[in-house]
């Protein structure tokens, strides 16, 4: 327990004592120079001189942003880490886990099935006339479907959630840290992990893949109708070729992938609610920087687990090549 | 961590908690430097000082919600450091805090807030653990249709009253107050004040409050500490500037605690007057809370 608590302070006065450095001039010149924002000049100063001063700047700026950014990092890992471990040592307080799971859930549903919908009526819209040109629109049903179905539902359903809770859960534990409920969390005995992470984290992480699906289906369903009775491509090709092209390991596919997108929502959400500066401002940076910071995650994250599942597949099914063609 | 066997008596002249070269620092920022006070049992202690001279950290860190940085901090005679999160937890069930603004959960109802410690600390909700909270609620002088309300339902003087509940429902050794009675108006500060006192009769529990108001600080104390802020003092000297009992503070030697005492603006108007017109004024604010989230998120 103690080394823990070396561990975080030593984190802790790293990052403060550089933040303090970046945001003033640095704190060893004296009140004069604070003043000016500068370095010390002389009155004969050379360009040399000058342009060596500037470039110190910018590459002090620079490397100090790089290990802020290593600081968070090992911060959030930190972070996850006693979350997982209080989630599986200790039970969920009860009367948190079903509030979240209808928060992130049931009232979700309704705004991811209309975005899936449109997504999907979008993509339908845009392909038809490229793929008419080749004589190829009735393989449209496949290639919405399985747009859709390993890449779009996934991440969108995940940005929406990114949006709409994980703001949110940025903004509820900002304001708790900022009126000092959190202080009091833990000075009644609770830990603010246990009890305010945890929940959600179950929350997003169970609930994803019910959302992921519900936004393929809608995307389906939306491409269906614009392709088969707007555009007027034969039903059943559309189905059919829907049918041969998209298999189970691109459900699978999309759906491991939301796994890791609600995890990634509920972790940098809170991490930023719990970091959150003081005042109105400090709770909405909070909230913006929950969303955007999640969204750029998943986006990365979804590169990297592309690449890991298609190796997968590849090697347990390596004659297989791409069926569209 | 050597146990000894202490007998009733012994335990009740140990001193609740002591301090030995408390110092909180955040990066180069020196809040608190070497702070050494001894807080025996039964007293009733009022902290007071300038605005940012570490009073409400000092508060905090006696019971744990904020990691020293140095020194150490012995509550019951136990060095909080060396205590696991368990035994942490345990302690916890020992003191009450009242927080600035009573820091009361805005998603739960009235009666779920003052319940929290009880379901906390495994007391089973029922009839007892209703009757208990029925009776802090008539203690607090506040009627029981506030139970089924929300905290913003509330005006400032009933939150606090319901935050005062709230730290007592589980009999608390020590009792701690963040500025009691900031925002309040004369009377309701007066109720709490009242209220104060009467918990500490009635319960003969160690107080420990942190306030601007002296008309609060004579009237309810029975020893005085004032803080000064470190950026301002003159080498080798303590942060504490007094430590005593209140009648004194009038002739007190040091000037600083006589126009804190009264209230007069002295040289401190010209000194922020002179210093707002250089900007060798660090905004210490964003730094420090950050710091503050990363060490209790654990």
């Amino acid at each position: 327990m103690p080394a823990k608590q070396c561990d975080v302070k030593f984190v802790a006065n790293v990052k403060v004592g550089l933040s303090s450095k970046v945001s003033s001039s640095s704190p060893d010149t004296g009140p004069m120079e604070r003043d000016m924002g500068t370095t010390p000049r002389t009155t004969r100063d050379s360009l040399w001189e000058r342009l060596s001063g500037a470039f110190v700047k910018v590459a002090s700026a620079w490397g100090s942003v790089v290990i802020q950014g290593i600081n968070t990092l090992g911060d959030i890992s930190l972070f996850t880490w006693r979350m997982l471990l209080w989630m599986v040592t200790a039970k969920p307080r009860s009367g948190t886990l079903m509030p979240n799971f209808y928060s992130v859930g049931v009232l979700s549903l309704p705004v991811v099935a209309l975005t899936g919908t449109f997504i999907g009526m979008v993509l339908a819209l845009q392909s038809y006339h490229q793929f008419k040109t080749m004589g190829l629109e009735s393989k449209l049903g496949a290639v919405i479907t399985m747009s859709l179905v390993r890449e779009l539902g996934p991440v969108l359903a995940a940005t929406m959630l990114a949006g709409r809770v994980g703001s949110a859960m940025a903004a509820v534990i900002g304001t708790m840290r900022v009126t000092e409920q959190i202080d009091a969390l833990v000075a009644m005995g609770a830990n603010p992990i246990h009890y305010l992470v945890v929940p959600r984290f179950l929350a997003c992480v169970l609930l994803i893949p019910a959302l992921t699906i519900m936004a393929d289906f809608m995307g389906i369903v939306g491409g269906y109708f614009f392709s088969v009775i707007v555009f007027g491509i034969d039903h059943a090709a559309y189905l059919k070729n829907s049918r041969d092209f998209v298999g189970g390991f691109d459900f699978f596919t999309g759906i491991f992938k939301s796994v890791f997108f609600g995890a990634i929502i509920a972790i940098v959400s809170c991490y930023r609610g719990f970091h959150c500066q003081a005042g109105a401002e400090g709770v909405g940076r909070a909230a913006t920087a929950a969303f955007v910071q999640s969204f750029v995650m998943i986006l990365a994250v979804d590169i990297v687990l592309n690449m890991f599942l298609d190796g997968i597949y590849y090697s347990l099914w390596p004659t297989s090549g791409s069926k569209l063609l | 961590m050597v146990t000894t066997v202490i007998s009733q008596s012994d335990r009740s002249k140990l001193p609740i908690i002591e301090t030995q070269g408390l110092s909180i620092r955040f990066g180069r920022q020196v809040v608190l430097s070497d702070i050494n006070l001894t807080i025996a049992r039964g007293q009733t202690v009022a902290i007071i000082g300038e605005s940012g001279c570490g009073k409400t950290m000092l508060l905090k860190s006696l019971v744990g919600l904020l990691p020293a940085s140095q020194g150490s901090v012995r509550f019951d005679g136990c060095d909080l450091k060396t205590l696991s999160e368990h035994e942490l937890t345990k302690l916890r069930k020992r003191f009450g805090f009242v927080f600035q603004n009573a820091a009361l959960f805005d998603s739960m109802s009235i009666q779920q807030n003052i319940a929290f410690p009880l379901n906390q600390h495994g007391v089973p909700s029922g009839s007892t653990a209703q009757a208990l909270i029925e009776q802090r609620l008539m203690e607090v002088g506040l009627p029981n249709n506030v139970l089924s309300k929300r905290p913003s339902q509330l005006s400032g003087g009933m939150r606090k009253r319901v935050g005062l509940a709230r730290a007592l429902i589980l009999q608390p050794e020590l009792l701690l107050y963040d500025e009691p009675t900031t925002g309040l108006d004369p009377i309701m500060s007066d109720v709490i004040n009242e209220l104060i006192l009467r918990t500490q009769r009635r319960y003969s529990v160690t107080s420990i409050v942190v306030t601007h108001d002296m008309h609060s600080a004579c009237k309810i104390a029975d020893r005085v500490i004032m803080l000064y802020p470190y950026s301002r003092l003159l080498p080798g000297e303590s942060q504490v500037l007094y430590d005593g009992p209140p009648e004194e503070l009038e002739q007190s030697k040091d000037r600083r605690v006589r126009q804190f005492v009264r209230g007069e603006a002295g040289e401190r108007l010209m000194e922020l007057l002179s210093s707002s017109t250089s900007t060798s004024h660090v905004d210490e604010t964003p730094h420090l809370h950050d710091t503050i989230a990363r060490r209790e998120a654990q």
